[in-house]
């Protein structure tokens, strides 16, 4: 075996709010597992040989110089066999794992539904939905990671299949390596920051784009007399998040309807405010309303974090920076290519926080599948490895 | 009320699909294949599941499964699925050498329709 087997479907976290599958369905889901580490196993590899051996070599034939840009890269390996056969495959990857979790989750729409508000009842004041609430313009743009529909389309009442779908998918797409809750994001970051910080006892957290809220559970249970609240445009994932955390035994997350960049909080409500693998999926303008509104509903002496994939720094190999783009242009991922430009620390600054304070850190899922046999020299699955990027700062 | 999950499973996402290869049809084919590749493998999990209840209900063991040998009649009839598998599958390659072999049969139908006028 060249590489570590993904762990199958049925090794997920059962809760309440997880949709039923068949043996068939946890099958195809075993089976798309499968495939997508062999495409980053075995296949994806081959792509840096083409580019080195035949690519790259006949673009500085033709052009006397080398690639200057990832977009030259880019164009150049547009045309190359190998990459053709894995991109294909991968977005035929992709759009199987959208149509296997629908096919599923669709069929039990008005179940799910049933049991969303069952759950959501016994403590229905920690959701509040707001239909006055759009999904921003660059969410109604395209369907971001091929997931049709997006976040928030709604095609029945009280419907959760969106995020039902997505729950149970990513566990897929990432092989298990978010974990059993596929949490792993948000149990990272409250490990490092309890373990670095043990004196910093935030009171009111808020974590924005939440979606069904896998990362920001383990945080309120990391501080469990913290008042948190989750913030997302997408009722569908709102109400699924609500549910989820009520069965999951979560009870210290209030779950609201509201657009990061125009809260309805007062100034300097929170303590920490946290986004997780949120800003890559905003836009140009709006991760920069959105930094200014946390500096603005942060506390003096609060925290804000942000884990993402590695930013593209100029020292960063243009053959990286050109295969970690691939789900900008081809899995509906529109922003990330120039979210992953943009200086943190500008982005921090400009927002009003103080360069001395600002910080970035390299964090890594914590994975309760993690049986310590995961091979280090392991091909990277790009974009898609829970290997982040921290970056932040403290308002002072 | 129900919905039509059939197709909606099946929807496309907002946004231009990207071809990779210089002919989108390859493409096409590709993730039909892939797909049917699936289904095969979800078959092959589900054969599994029912080998291994079947042993744990004490009605045979996986190894007698390995060690089978068909008797002759037996033989023939798995050889025979097995033609008639591959010649189902390859059907395409089969009439392309046909119609090499026998140009003939192999005009025009809107040749065959000009024609026809005068027939």
């Amino acid at each position: 075996m060249s590489s570590q087997l993904p762990p199958v479907w049925s090794k997920i976290a059962r809760h309440e709010m997880l949709p039923e599958t068949t043996h068939d369905e946890r099958a195809r889901f075993n089976f798309l597992a499968n495939l997508n580490k062999f495409l980053s196993a075995s296949v994806s590899p081959g792509n840096k040989i083409a580019y080195e051996r035949r690519v790259r070599p006949r673009f500085k034939q033709q052009h006397g110089r080398d690639f200057q840009t990832r977009d030259e890269v880019r164009q150049a390996m547009k045309t190359d066999p190998h990459y053709q056969t894995w991109s294909a495959l991968r977005r035929s990857a992709m759009e199987m794992r959208q149509q296997a979790g629908r096919s599923l989750t669709l069929r039990q729409a008005y179940v799910l539904a049933a049991k969303a508000q069952q759950l959501s009842a016994r403590q229905p004041h920690t959701l509040r939905l707001d239909p006055s609430v759009k999904p921003p313009p660059y969410l109604a743009a395209v369907d971001n990671h091929l997931m049709p529909g997006s976040y928030h389309t709604e095609l029945i009442e009280g419907d959760v299949s969106a995020a039902a779908n997505y729950d149970a998918g990513l566990f897929v797409t990432t092989g298990g390596m978010l974990g059993r809750l596929n949490d792993g994001g948000g149990k990272a970051i409250a490990k490092w920051l309890r373990e670095t910080h043990p004196d910093f006892q935030p009171k009111h957290i808020l974590d924005i784009g939440c979606g069904l809220g896998h990362n920001v559970l383990p945080i309120a249970q990391a501080y469990p007399n913290a008042k948190v609240i989750a913030i997302d445009t997408g009722a569908p994932m709102l109400r699924y998040g609500h549910a989820r955390a009520q069965a999951l035994g979560v009870h210290n997350v209030v779950f609201m309807q509201m657009d990061a960049a125009k809260t309805t909080f007062e100034d300097e409500s929170f303590d920490w405010i946290q986004t997780t693998m949120f800003l890559h999926e905003t836009a140009g303008k709006a991760i920069y309303d959105i930094m200014r509104e946390i500096h603005r509903l942060l506390k003096p002496g609060g925290l804000t974090l942000h884990i993402e994939q590695p930013q593209y720094t100029p020292d960063m190999d243009l053959y990286e920076q050109f295969i970690r783009d691939w789900d900008a242009f081809y899995n509906n991922e529109p922003f990330w290519s120039k979210m992953h430009d943009i200086d943190p620390l500008e982005l921090m600054t400009s927002a009003g926080f103080k360069a001395e304070h600002f910080m970035q850190i390299g964090v890594r899922a914590v994975n309760d599948l993690d049986d310590g046999k995961a091979k280090t020299d392991e091909p990277e699955d790009h974009g898609r490895t829970p290997v982040w990027n921290v970056f932040g700062a403290w308002k002072k | 009320m129900e919905l039509d999950y059939i197709n909606l499973a099946s929807a496309k996402a907002k946004g231009q699909r990207p071809y990779f290869f210089d002919d989108p049809a390859v493409e096409r084919v590709l993730n039909i294949t892939m797909a049917v590749a699936g289904e095969l493998a979800v078959m092959h999990e589900r054969l599994d599941t029912i080998e291994r209840l079947l042993e744990y209900k004490g009605l045979l063991s996986r190894n007698e499964i390995d060690a089978f040998v068909p008797d002759d009649t037996a033989a023939e009839q798995r050889q025979r699925w097995h033609a008639e598998y591959i010649a189902r599958i390859l059907r395409i390659v089969q009439q392309e050498m046909e119609a090499l072999a026998h140009p003939e049969l192999n005009q025009d139908v809107a040749e065959i329709a000009e024609q026809m006028a005068s027939m």
